[in-house]
């Protein structure tokens, strides 16, 4: 048994119906969880783990 | 022996840090690190590596493409930066100089209806109201918040994945 903030206020988790998902790729892995209460959703989190980096080149001229 | 051209590994990791300046850039009022916001991006938008600035008002007005939403803030919320820019030769024409912020980005117990689907990091120090420079956009899935957390988690701060690097090859 746990409380689960909702649009309705906490709410405890045992009278929702809990759904949970999740994307793994090459830029990102990520979670969610929804709760839902007749039909309606009352609660969803996520989760992004960021993989990529962005990135600037730097070079140095030569003369020649 | 002989000499190698080469971009000073050094240089990029102090221009992360505000030594160099070949231009006209800004008065700093003391050393210490600059302060960097997260603000969220509609899905809907259109930002990407030509955006200069974030052009909201933190604090109190979002910006055109932002999200919106209870318990979300304009601008979005201050970064943890606890470790400083690295700066390391991976040869000996190469270096990468790297950062990432020190913890998670979290938006705590908000409702962001409208789909989002990317972060803008900008420096807050150096902004004013309508104008806070830009210093990147980090895209991911499409997501919308219902009475939730929404939390960003940093690639490890490494030369290969730190959120932003320079890098010579």
């Amino acid at each position: 048994m746990a409380l689960v903030t909702t649009t309705k206020g906490e709410m405890d988790d045992s009278l929702l119906e809990k759904k949970e998902g999740s994307v793994d790729n090459d830029n990102e892995y990520t979670t969610w969880v929804e709760y839902w209460l007749d039909g309606e959703l009352v609660h969803r989190s996520a989760h992004v783990q960021l993989k990529q980096s962005v990135m600037l080149g730097a070079e140095a001229a030569s003369f020649n | 022996m002989a000499n190698t051209q080469a971009m000073s590994t050094s240089f990029m990791g102090k221009l992360m840090t505000g030594t160099h300046n070949f231009g006209t850039g800004v008065i700093r009022a003391s050393t210490a690190a600059d302060v960097y916001y997260g603000a969220l991006l509609l899905a809907s938008g259109t930002f990407n590596a030509s955006s200069s600035n974030y052009t909201g008002t933190v604090g109190s007005s979002t910006m055109s493409g932002e999200v919106s939403g209870t318990g979300y803030t304009a601008g979005g919320v201050a970064i943890t930066n606890a470790t400083p820019p690295t700066a390391t030769n991976s040869s000996t024409t190469a270096g990468v100089a790297f950062w990432t912020p020190s913890a998670s980005i979290t938006y705590p117990t908000v409702t962001l209806g409208t789909a989002f689907d990317a972060v803008m990091i900008y420096n807050f120090t150096q902004g004013t109201a309508g104008a806070y420079p830009a210093v990147s956009i980090h895209t991911f899935g499409s997501q919308t918040i219902t009475a939730g957390t929404f939390t960003l988690t940093m690639p490890s701060n490494t030369t290969t994945t730190a959120l932003i690097r320079l890098a010579t090859t």
